[in-house]
């Protein structure tokens, strides 16, 4: 076949495929790692968006409690199932619960683990380690459809008989085994049931794609890509490999004790003489909730930093590019990912402080969880030292990335005080929890998301997004998430309670909740912000399809930038690069005093190795 | 486009893709059971005293299944050892063997073990009520020799109260127990064991010899052999039960760790013999093509095995032995 297309070489070296690969099998069951990374972003952005839409309808709920919302109240209420949760348009207890427990479940794992570590990771990481694609690509595009799997799973649940689960993200028992059953609900086909069944093809994604990362990195650095020369993004996306290769199975042994106890009628979870509603269950006893908790906080824990170490990577790489210099304590960093992984297997119970495990315990758990602080305070030193006399240029990625600093920071140091057992016990449960954690993944994770969309974007699409929208994006949602989630922290202080569906009016008249009754206006405040921040996000979806299309066109690196990745075409073809990639210094490269320009590629070869510049063609 | 590394090893870490990707997933298959052994120890150590069964189990047939295990685990070495010296006929001997190893694994445990269970039936007594059936469980003595109270009465179900799920196993199980009472000639009209009561509400069980014989002291350790059905029964009254079902993942925690774990263990070893099935069956294409690359193969597929072989070593003595 003549090739057609500008980069020849493309066609010389691919003895395998001169065939082209028709629509199904270069579009939709494709195995190349780019395709899979942009299906796992673009099917992960509309679930954050899904996921963003059942908080607004339960943001409504806590603003105005016992209305129906605008416009959206009626038509949930003439949705078939749904509007059983939506009698007239007013959301229900159940439906709040509902939405609650899928908002946790959608963002988390249908969200922006599948963007943060699938997407992008699989379109960067084989790009920016020189490789030609994932040491398996079959089993990664394997990944992808068990992924999609477990979408339509939990996309399902919400339309079969009571909806899907509503027993929170974490499905504590004995109430997640009652939860969905009993007369008017499927033996299988119920909220709950199906909820595991997707968490446990979601599990199954995940190993099958956490165990090509690794492999991939470990195998496939292309010639003088030595350890210590790996972007810093890469190495975030090792360490994240690891922390769901090894976390995630536990979760999945507790996803089939919970299945057993549901669909066979075991006790693993159900304690011994369990009563609902003054009748004796059916269930033989003798299981523990309690082991439902560890098994899922074994996870759930390193989850937290699944969901903000490749964040970190991304604000990284978009750190050093965008101040021109490298980044500050590379080595230290990624010493620090490491004793963070390591030290994320050992927290997990301070999740579990109001479970009564005992003073011994709590303490050991309080002590890991403070040495935890260490390595995470040196990733935020070294990210905010690395702007320290840098030539900055605010493009949109560079304003994300530092806006993530401050707000990663508000989320990692409110979490101090939720390490010590004794504060714990009065915040637990409260908003000033949601707060926290909400600052972690969404002004942090979701940010560096953002920065990593307008950063790849270029070498993905082949054009670059407009920079008018995105800063219009930037400021819209800066402004408005601070509104959410600042006031989170007051309201928290103050004992308002994770769970009153009704914005907590009718909970003051007991007497422990009085001190709530002066914070309790902040909840219309903050459901505003969220519909702004719902506005602030239409830029972005119009400027992302937009820009595919009919964005500026752009060369190969765009940025300027050093690492492998923009070495390629963009975007870049079936095997990645047109040339034989060979690596011969750090990533981070950049204003190298003599150097000719003030980014110094990893490819480029080096004065006085000329022999090697015949194989390996320089810039 | 060509992978690198897919056959021949990458210099500097020693390993072809697939061994590193293969070590990867079994770390993680490690991670898997050693949540659901997790899940054994908490409900093991969470047990009341007395409702975690010991010796229900066939040991016997349970070692037989370890040996075949560890048979299959060598001779897929040696059909991988073949492949290296490039002898495929003795590559295909072994392979066979693994296979049919595995296939003897599985139909002892599906044909044989489970359905053994699923015939049991036990009743937990209720606490007030220990004192009535102290002839089957023998408590008074336990407590002298400082043992666990007993607190179950198994066996086959001979009847069930009205209207319960279980009449039908009941009737048939009846029916075999009177046929064999009156083959061997015991009792007849008037002094036999009790098959049928006249009242509405009671279960009669024809005896496990633990329950028959509680205070005789070969029931305190799991006994090799495993003892003969009693041809004894014994009445007991639906108010007395805690719970009561036949041996499924429903009736204890014990029977759902132990169908949870050797369910999935007996799903990993199909998964190892269906690809053991392919390499038998369609191997030869790739061996002529390129013999190395299915010597790799058939070694990756050799390391799973022996992590599902090193499974079992926990499950035989976790579940048959303590």
């Amino acid at each position: 076949m003549v090739s057609h297309s500008a980069d020849a070489g493309h066609h010389e070296h691919h003895d395998d495929d001169h065939h082209e690969l028709g629509f199904w099998r270069k579009y939709v069951f494709s195995t190349d790692h780019k395709v899979i990374g942009i299906q796992y972003g673009i099917t992960g952005l509309l679930f954050l968006l899904f996921g963003f839409a059942l908080m607004l309808v339960m943001r409504w709920q806590l603003a105005h409690p016992g209305t129906p919302m605008p416009y959206i109240g009626s038509f949930l209420g003439s949705l078939p199932v749904i509007k059983d949760h939506f009698p007239g348009g007013v959301m229900s207890a159940d439906g709040y619960n509902e939405f609650g427990a899928m908002h946790g479940t959608i963002m988390v794992f249908f969200g922006i683990v599948p963007v943060a570590f699938a997407a992008f990771g699989n379109f960067a990481v084989p790009l920016q380690i020189g490789a030609p694609d994932m040491t398996f690509p079959r089993i990664n595009m394997g990944s992808y459809w068990c992924f999609f799997i477990s979408c339509i799973f939990m996309l399902v649940s919400f339309l079969v008989p009571g909806g899907a689960a509503k027993s929170g993200w974490t499905s504590y028992p004995p109430l997640s085994g009652i939860a969905d059953s009993g007369v008017g609900f499927h033996q299988f086909f119920n909220g709950q049931t199906l909820w595991l069944t997707g968490m446990i093809f979601n599990i199954t994604a995940s190993l099958m794609g956490s165990v090509n990362f690794i492999a991939t990195i470990i195998q496939l650095r292309a010639p003088g890509m030595t350890w210590m020369r790996m972007p810093f993004f890469v190495w975030t996306q090792f360490v994240t490999a690891f922390l769901l290769l090894l976390a995630f199975p536990p979760l999945e042994a507790a996803g089939i004790f919970q299945f057993m106890d549901r669909v066979f009628g075991t006790s693993f979870f159900m304690p011994t003489g369990l009563v609902v509603g003054q009748q004796l269950t059916h269930w033989s006893g003798g299981g523990s909730p309690l082991l439902w908790q560890h098994l899922f906080w074994f996870l759930a824990h390193p989850e937290v930093y699944v969901l903000i170490l490749p964040g970190i990577g991304i604000i990284a790489e978009v750190v050093a590019n965008n101040t021109r210099k490298p980044i500050y304590g590379y080595k230290a960093m990624v010493g620090a990912i490491f004793v963070l992984g390591f030290l994320s297997f050992i927290v997990w119970a301070h999740h579990m402080y109001m479970t009564g495990m005992g003073a011994k315990v709590a303490a050991f758990f309080q002590t890991t969880t403070i040495m935890i602080s260490v390595p995470s305070v040196i990733l935020i030193t070294a990210l905010l030292l690395s702007l320290w006399g840098g030539s900055i240029r605010f493009t949109v990625p560079m304003m994300f990335a530092t806006a993530f600093l401050p707000m990663f920071g508000i989320g990692g140091l409110t979490g101090i005080p939720l390490a010590f057992n004794a504060v714990d016990m009065y915040l637990h449960d409260t908003y000033y929890i949601i707060g926290h954690f909400h600052y972690i993944v969404a002004p942090g994770t979701i940010f560096a998301i953002f920065a990593g969309v307008y950063y790849w974007f270029p070498k993905a699409a082949g054009r670059s997004m407009n920079d008018f929208l995105g800063r219009v994006h930037f400021w819209g949602s800066l402004i408005s998430i601070n509104g959410i989630f600042f006031p989170m922290f007051l309201q928290g202080m103050a004992g308002v309670h994770r769970r009153w569906y009704d914005g907590g009016g009718a909970s003051l008249d007991q007497l422990t909740y009085q001190l709530a009754g002066p914070v309790l206006h902040w909840n219309k405040f903050m459901s505003y912000s969220a519909f702004l921040l719902a506005l602030a996000q239409l830029p972005f979806i119009f400027n992302f399809f937009y820009s595919i299309f009919a964005g500026k066109r752009v060369d190969r690196n765009p940025w300027q930038s050093t690492t492998l990745e923009w070495d390629a075409p963009s975007p870049p073809p079936h095997g990645n690069f047109d040339r034989p990639v060979a690596v011969y210094r750090g990533p981070y490269e950049y204003s190298v005093p003599g150097a000719q320009s003030d980014f110094t590629p990893q490819s480029e070869v080096p004065e006085g190795k000329g022999n090697q510049a015949a194989t390996v063609s320089a810039h | 486009m060509q992978i690198p590394y897919e056959v021949s090893s990458r210099p500097d870490t020693g390993l072809y893709n697939a061994k590193l990707g293969i070590w990867l997933f079994l770390a993680s298959e490690v991670m898997l059971f050693g949540g659901l052994f997790s899940g054994y120890i908490f409900l093991r150590l969470g047990a009341e005293p007395g409702y975690w069964p010991h010796g229900l189990l066939n040991v016997p047939v349970g070692t037989m299944n370890t040996a075949v295990l560890i048979l299959s685990s060598v001779t897929v070495v040696l059909a991988w050892a073949a492949l290296k010296m490039r002898n495929w006929s003795q590559y295909r001997l072994y392979m066979l063997i693994t296979i049919v190893c595995g296939v003897v694994f599985l139909g002892v445990k599906l044909s044989y073990e489970y359905p053994q269970k699923f015939t049991h039936f036990g009743v937990f007594i209720r606490k007030d009520s220990l004192v009535k059936y102290e002839a089957y469980l023998g408590n008074d003595f336990l407590k002298s020799r400082g043992l666990e109270p007993r607190v179950e009465i198994s066996g086959h179900l001979l009847d069930a109260p009205k209207g319960s799920e279980y009449e039908g196993v009941a009737k048939r199980n009846a029916e075999h127990f009177t046929h064999v009472l009156h083959e061997e000639g015991v009792g007849g009209h008037g002094g036999g064991p009790v098959v049928q009561t006249e009242a509405a509400d009671d279960f009669v069980i024809q005896l496990d010899p633990a329950n028959a014989r509680p205070t005789d002291p070969t029931n305190e350790h799991p006994s090799f052999l495993p003892k003969k059905q009693t041809m004894m029964t014994a009445v007991v009254k639906r108010e007395d039960v805690e719970s009561a079902g036949m041996f499924v993942p429903g009736h204890s925690p014990y029977f759902a760790i132990y169908f949870t774990i050797t369910g999935l263990h007996g799903l990993h070893v199909l998964g190892g013999v269906i690809v053991f099935a392919y390499f038998f069956f369609f191997g030869g294409k790739l061996y002529k093509r390129n013999p190395e690359h299915f010597a790799n193969r058939v070694e990756v597929a050799g390391l799973f095995w022996h992590f599902v072989d090193l499974v079992w070593i926990f499950v035989f003595p976790l579940f048959y032995l303590l």
